[in-house]
């Protein structure tokens, strides 16, 4: 040791440091499904991140092209597997776009229901978990208690909580049932009342608004050239929501409004993510009481909609159809056709190219998270370790869509 | 389980056999009431995770709520997901840096057998890569599915046995289908 | 839908846009393989066109066809004026060799990471990219699998799969499972006393 009063240069007492590398992933706690970011650290702060995903790649393209057109319902809802619904809706809707299908009010309605409260149950699970990993689990169980309402309402519709395959080209697999009006009437305030207590929890707490303020940010500009869609850009201030836009199914004829954010940090995300769940639940108010009551949810198509189970069995013309539709597929006409719903995380896009048979010649999948997930680098670099968590957090990253 | 009073004196050789089973009976018994689990979570089954692990489906009435983040703290692995090519080595090597005794279970198909997933990139099951004791099938299980398996490997941990087993439903699936061979069919006939 | 973009593009490139069409909507613009850099310059930086919002970048394979056997495909979103295109060129021989097209990435930062996928799944190689290497698959993978001569079983395993001779039990799962494995319908076993 050398002694303390000795003589120092006029500069700085030079340490030879290294630049430390750090791992993180792709099985960590912080890392939802996963990711491997590899850090290269000087003290806390990042020097250079490198993101690297393909961790949970699991081919839904190539999939897609060994079945049929009906046949991606399954694969389609595992991709962003909090709120599965959407996805079955938005490639529903891509597929009737090229067969030149619309479907039955009814049915608008009915895929608008369950596609809001898929986002619901989505943008609870993120803002949960991004609390839990700053700390705060108690605003996390309460929120998956409400997430446990929506998937108890889901589980009375489709049969299944997490990954309903319950959409169909030209309809839904099976009409809505008699208690769901009910189940949504009793259930929405619930689910804002747990929402409500939880931001209690949080949002005057110093040490979570001192994680989430100014960290993370990015402008509207280097957002849109990233092509980041959904909460994350609408958080950046810029206006950009699909279901405004460019409606689909009865958008345009509910009231809802458009959170913006102002700084585009992490508390914006979050903040954005909170106030679209209350307009989720304003527009399942509207739209149950829009729905009608009876009438057909399935087009009235025979080339792309499966027959009545006692046609099937009874009638020769049922038993062809049932069986050209299951063993070949729907013929969707051949081109190519590219179709854009709001997703949980922004601009689901489906392009699909069709050679006019039963068999996808190519289902693309625009996922939005991404290039969210490309723009995590930029958000980082040169911040500290520990802000990667709130941030990576707010970009809602779905392993699942994002590798897809 | 109550512990007998004498068993906490040196064995002697032939007294071996009666006191060790008392002891690791009592061992057992401890183990399977606090276990630490290392959630190795990758797809949708871990939306059914955290469904386990909160207040519905609560897994902490079983004792196993605490999750541990690395594996040299944990004794049950819970693999929750599809296991892609990519991440196999990360999986394996979680698994190798874990202390004895420890226990896998496969939570979802896509764990257990790779799941409808059939490709260039998914690892058909986990037990290709580390060895399972329980398989818990389902696409995502239902957290009621996931319990049969906790309870399950809390059976293998009290008893010893290291033979992988199956969840299988609780009532029979096939009981209310219409009989068309006449056969009468008893509820625990397992040739389905 | 108006055909401005499609004008604009017809405009500037002259012989180099080889057609055009809007089937179900879409306004599609395909162009030569040279005039990708210029085209999506174009779109970008006219004011009456103002892409501004990176929306995708893919490929697809079209074995049959001899020359430009992948198509590359982009698909552009203007927040301020609200319409959209797909801008498409073909690259590639029938082989899947030659597939080189310039990079994005200098137009819009989101092309980086889209550019790179392009390239992991079918091969086409993205010139003046600044990182090109795979993002889905490991580093060790061998071919482009989504194309339409790569088997889509056909795996490369990363770490080698048990034997049966490690595991020392059967690994090959066939049904119907015996009686002793899982749980006896009721879990009566459990009076029984464990047998498995």
């Amino acid at each position: 040791m050398e002694p303390i009063d000795l003589e120092l240069e006029e500069g700085e007492l030079e340490l030879p440091s290294e630049p430390m590398h750090l791992n993180m992933g792709p099985s960590h706690p912080a890392m939802h499904g996963t990711v491997r970011i590899v850090l290269e650290l000087s003290g806390e702060n990042i020097m250079k991140a490198d993101v690297q995903i393909g961790y949970l790649h699991r081919g839904f393209e190539k999939m897609c092209e060994r079945g049929t057109w009906a046949q991606v319902f399954p694969y389609a809802d595992r991709l962003n597997y909090v709120s599965p619904m959407l996805n079955n809706v938005g490639y529903a809707l891509a597929v009737e776009k090229m067969a030149g299908l619309v479907v039955p009010d009814r049915c608008q309605w009915y895929r608008m229901i369950l596609g809001e409260l898929a986002r619901i149950s989505d943008h609870l699970t993120c803002t949960g978990a991004m609390a839990m990993e700053l700390g705060a689990i108690t605003p996390f169980l309460w929120w998956i208690k409400g997430r446990e309402l929506v998937w108890d309402i889901l589980e009375e519709e489709t049969g299944a909580r997490l990954t309903h395959s319950f959409g169909r080209i030209g309809g839904m697999a099976k009409p809505p049932t008699t208690q769901l009006k009910d189940l949504i009437r009793n259930g929405v305030p619930t689910i804002l009342h747990l929402l409500e207590e939880g931001e209690k929890l949080l949002l005057k707490n110093r040490i979570f608004i001192d994680r989430l303020e100014n960290v993370g940010v990015i402008s509207g500009a280097d957002a849109k050239a990233l092509g980041w869609t959904g909460p994350c850009l609408r958080a950046s201030g810029v206006a950009y929501d699909i279901r405004k836009s460019h409606p689909y199914l009865k958008y345009d004829e509910v009231d809802f409004d458009v959170p913006i954010g102002a700084r585009g940090d992490t508390m914006d995300r979050f903040l954005v993510r909170l106030a679209e769940i209350r307009q989720s639940a304003r527009i399942l108010l509207q739209c149950v009481e829009r729905m009608p009551d009876d009438g057909p949810v399935n087009c009235d198509d025979p080339r792309f909609v499966l027959p009545e189970k006692m046609d099937v069995y009874t009638t020769i013309e049922g038993t062809i159809q049932h069986f050209k539709l299951i063993m070949e597929g729907a013929k969707v006409p051949a081109g190519e056709c590219y179709s854009y719903t709001e997703g949980g995380n922004g601009e689901l896009g489906f392009y699909l190219v069709s050679d006019g048979s039963g068999t996808p010649h190519r289902v693309r999948i625009r996922p939005p998270c991404f290039p969210i997930v490309g723009g995590l680098e930029q958000l980082i670099t040169n911040r500290m370790l520990s802000d990667i968590v709130p941030t990576f957090g707010s970009l809602n990253m779905i392993g699942g869509e994002c590798d897809h | 389980m109550t512990a007998s009073t004498t068993t906490t004196r040196v064995l002697e050789g032939s007294e071996q056999g009666f006191a060790t089973t008392k002891l690791d009976a009592l061992l057992g018994w401890a183990r399977k009431y606090s276990l630490f689990n290392y959630p190795f979570v990758t797809a949708c089954c871990g939306m059914e995770f955290m469904a386990v692990s909160s207040p519905r489906y609560d897994f902490a009435r079983f004792g196993a709520e605490a999750p541990r983040f690395s594996p040299r703290q944990s004794d049950l692995l819970w693999v929750v997901g599809t296991i892609s090519q990519r991440q196999a080595p990360a999986l394996k090597r979680i698994y190798e840096q874990m202390m004895e005794p420890r226990w896998v279970m496969a939570f979802g198909t896509c764990a257990s057998c790779g799941g409808f997933y059939d490709n260039y990139t998914t690892v058909p099951g986990l037990d290709k890569i580390i060895p399972c004791d329980v398989y818990v099938p389902g696409c995502p299980p239902r957290p009621e599915a996931v319990f049969d398996g906790l309870l399950l490997i809390q059976d293998k941990i009290a008893s010893g046995v290291r033979k992988p087993s199956i969840v299988k439903p609780r009532q029979d699936p096939a009981q209310h289908l219409v009989q068309i061979n006449k056969k009468p069919k008893k509820g625990d006939d397992e040739d389905e | 839908m108006s055909k401005l973009v499609l004008e604009k593009l017809a405009a500037k490139l002259g012989d180099k846009l080889r057609e055009t069409h809007s089937h179900f909507g879409d306004d599609t613009a395909l162009v030569a393989p040279d005039a990708w850099h210029e085209a999506a310059q174009l779109l970008r930086d006219d004011p009456a066109l103002d892409f501004d919002l990176f929306v995708d970048l893919c490929a697809v394979d079209y074995p049959s066809r001899a020359e430009g056997r992948f198509e590359v495909v982009l698909h552009l979103y203007s927040t301020t004026k609200r319409h959209r295109v797909r801008l498409k060129t073909r690259v590639g021989d029938e082989e899947g060799n030659g597939a080189d097209l310039d990079t994005l990435t200098d137009v819009w930062s989101g092309a980086n990471w889209f550019e790179r996928e392009t390239f992991d799944m079918m091969g086409v190689v993205f010139r003046g990219h600044p990182d090109l290497r795979r993002i889905l698959m490991y580093p060790e993978f061998e071919g482009h699998p989504l194309r339409k001569d790569y088997a889509a079983n056909h795996t490369q395993p990363l770490v080698p799969y048990r034997t049966e001779e490690d595991a020392g039990t059967i690994l090959e799962k066939v049904a119907p499972f015996g009686t002793d494995e899982g749980m006896a319908f009721g879990r009566k076993w459990f009076e029984r006393g464990p047998t498995s």
